[in-house]
């Protein structure tokens, strides 16, 4: 059986959030999950140019991914990759299910993503970053957005892959799992590898409770920011 | 935020007041990390008051230029990145970008900061290319002081992994990298016929001229950069390059 | 019959209940789903009978019709002026409402508000679709000169006014400045010096830093010391 050297199976790596980071943009916040650093910015909801993408209907959400250069060993070409849009994209739909567009006509919502440092489940990462600017952004949503990846490394089933367990000689399957706290709803799901139908089963399950517990911290913090405005005396 | 006028700026100016009540030839608070991204040979995050910016440094094996065989080189990008500012757009660097890549490039390159003979592997097959990426966080003016700074600053601190002469293995790093001078960059900027240092966000739409000046430890000059529409004169330039040099010197020390 | 969940003006993030069962009524700040109420901002609580609302922390202006807001004119056009009052769209001050004054028509529109000039006005219509109209006729309705425009967070605008005017009072009078607060967050200051509008513009970025402590009032007034020397407008 799979063994982990410094957490159980079923634990997360340890994680670190704050809130309002980046002064400039309307809402902004950092994600830290083991050695996975992600940063988020929220720019809107802001007039969308050119005119002719406006919708009168509804608003526009803009996700877009990227990693620094530095952030994996072997340096990444700064610059757009086909890897970063998919992720921009299936990003963009996770975060889209907690917004009411209609809310927004003609407008836009930017989300910057940006990996500051890699081991695994950045996009994940990413999303709990995501989720906690538009919140920092005062922008209108149904519920906040957890996300972890689960999977099978080796023969045992688990939570919060880093890049060691990712890239295990003797097989991984890899799953990122976006989630809305209140409901347990997916707005999220990927995956690759090798998996029967009921380990999916197990590892969602799993994915659930740790979202639960992102949750809590994402929580916190943005309770943690603004109370430090509202003391009590 | 503040809807100024440039007349209003001016008349603060006159009076050596700025509109955040620092000096002229004031920075404001410099704050300097190490080792912020830890996949990088080395990093820094500067912060000049609200601006913030992460640079880091990564070596790779390459090819020497024909002409310099026994030499590796540097490579500096920048990426004003548009979470760092909303009239930042997405796409390839763009000529402001650029320019800020190439000063800062200009000033660790002509100083010889970088011993590039020590960066040599074998020579006209491998040497070492020591790739610089300066990316924006926060934009509140003056990114390219900031930039420059974080740039040496994480160079200090990098580490050159270890090359066994096919493959380099980053999880191993042996010595730091041959740094023998500290170029330190200081941007003055003309408003009217006034001089002042550390631009933020609101003045640095009034700028009429800027010079950018790299300033090695012996109070020499390695490279200068003129921006801005209006044209200086002759004193001008004297008076901001005896600003930079002053400046530079406690700015050195925060390295 | 229903569960209120939170206590009263504690903070609430977005997602999280605060109330369950049909009796209670979502006010701002909040809406429903089944019988849960739930908060889409992060936010005070403000539980009043059955009305549960939320007071939001954070967010851009959200135009009401009647507000009072400053702006600074970002265009003209041949039948009025487009003003930037800090919302995802711009503002439309109408020709027919910009002033009591006669304006022919083919004028020359920029001779009454030009290009960044800084106004009060009032929004008079919002439409469906965020559209937003201003009218400058009405008293206390101007063009502004001089001074400085900053920006406060639109939630915090009810305390930099304060009870009755109290807090405004006390930063007008202690640093000797003329202060117009729109409701869209945006500040106008203009004092005798530059000193004295700062030591307005430090305050009001401390009461918007700190909006909901207790005993704000003290802590400004201790910050701001003893009166300028004010001179009274005629």
């Amino acid at each position: 059986m799979y063994k982990r050297k410094d957490r159980r199976l079923d634990e997360p790596r340890e994680m670190d959030a704050k809130v309002g980071i980046i002064k400039r943009a309307d809402g902004s916040a950092m994600f830290k999950m083991g050695n996975t650093i992600a940063l988020a910015a929220v720019y809107g909801p802001r007039n969308l140019y050119p005119k002719f993408m406006q919708n009168p209907e509804k608003g526009i959400l803009r996700v877009n991914y990227n990693m620094f250069s530095f952030s994996v060993s072997e340096r990444i070409r700064p610059g757009p990759s086909r890897r970063s849009k998919e992720i921009s994209l299936v990003s963009e739909n996770a975060l889209l299910s907690c917004l009411n567009l209609e809310e927004f006509p003609n407008s836009v919502i930017d989300v910057y993503i940006e990996i500051l440092q890699a081991d695994a489940g950045t996009r994940c990462a990413g999303i709990c970053a995501a989720s906690m600017a538009l919140a920092d952004a005062g922008i209108p949503m149904r519920d906040l957005v957890s996300a972890v990846s689960v999977g099978k490394v080796g023969d045992a089933i688990v939570v919060d892959l880093d890049k060691s367990e990712e890239d295990y000689e003797e097989g991984s399957t890899d799953m990122p799992v976006a989630m809305m706290p209140r409901n347990g709803k997916i707005s999220l799901l990927q995956m690759d590898g090798n998996m029967s139908k009921e380990d999916i089963k197990k590892a969602l399950d799993l994915a659930r409770n740790t979202c639960n517990k992102i949750y809590e911290l994402q929580k916190k913090t943005l309770k943690e920011k603004y109370m430090g405005e509202v003391e009590n005396e | 935020m503040n809807n100024i006028s440039k007349e209003y700026l001016l008349s603060l100016l006159q009076k050596g007041l700025r509109l955040d009540g620092r000096k002229l030839d004031e920075y404001r608070e410099v704050e300097l990390e190490l080792n912020v991204s830890k996949n990088a040979e080395g990093s820094a995050r500067v912060k000049l008051g609200n601006t913030e910016v992460i640079v880091g440094v990564k070596l790779e094996v390459g090819t020497p230029f024909p002409d310099m065989p026994d030499e590796g080189s540097i490579i500096v990008n920048a990426e004003l990145l548009p979470l760092s500012n909303p009239d930042f757009e997405s796409g390839p660097p763009n000529s402001q970008s650029i320019e800020l890549a190439r000063v800062v490039d200009r000033g660790i390159r002509e100083s010889k900061a970088l011993d590039f003979k020590k960066l040599c592997i074998v020579e006209g097959e491998k040497v070492w290319l020591v790739l610089i990426d300066i990316y924006s966080i926060n934009d509140e003016g003056n990114l390219q002081d900031a930039a420059s700074l974080a740039a040496m600053a994480a160079l200090i601190q990098a580490k050159i992994p270890k090359y066994d002469g096919n493959k380099v293995d980053y999880n191993e790093h042996s010595e730091k990298l041959p740094l023998v001078r500290k170029p330190v960059e200081c941007t003055v900027i003309k408003i009217g016929e006034n001089f002042i240092v550390d631009p933020i966000k609101e003045e640095e739409v009034f700028i009429d001229s800027r010079l950018t000046v790299a300033v090695i430890e012996d109070g020499n000059i390695c490279a200068m950069q003129k921006g801005g529409e209006k044209a200086l004169s002759i004193e001008d330039v004297e008076k901001m390059i005896e600003i930079a040099i002053e400046k530079t010197k406690e700015l050195r020390k925060k390295l | 019959m229903g569960k209120i969940l939170v206590e009263d003006k504690s903070i609430a993030v977005p997602g999280e209940i605060l109330a369950e069962g049909m009796d209670f009524l979502p006010a701002g700040g909040v809406f429903r789903e089944n019988d849960k109420i739930i908060a889409s901002q992060i936010g005070i609580v403000n539980i009043d009978n059955r009305l549960v609302k939320l007071i939001p922390l954070n967010g851009r202006y959200n135009p009401k019709r009647g507000d009072m807001v400053i702006g600074d004119v970002v265009n003209i056009t041949f039948n009025g002026w487009v003003i930037d009052i800090g919302c995802t769209n711009f503002a439309v001050l109408p020709v027919r409402d910009a002033t009591s004054d006669f304006i022919d028509k083919g004028e020359d529109l920029s001779r009454y508000y030009g290009f960044k000039d800084i106004v009060v006005a009032k929004i008079s219509n919002v439409s469906k679709t965020n559209m937003i109209d201003l009218t400058m006729k009405g008293p206390g309705l101007m063009k502004i000169k001089g001074g400085m425009l900053i920006d406060a967070t639109p939630s915090r605008v009810p305390r930099i006014i304060g009870k009755q005017g109290s807090m405004i009072s006390l930063l007008k009078e202690r640093t000797g400045c003329k202060i117009i607060v729109g409701q869209n967050g945006k500040v106008w200051i203009k004092g005798e010096s530059f000193e004295s509008e700062k030591k307005a513009v430090d305050a009001i970025k401390m009461i918007n830093n700190l909006a909901h402590t207790t005993g704000l009032t003290d802590k400004i007034s201790e910050f701001l010391g003893g009166s300028e020397n004010v001179q009274k407008e005629g």
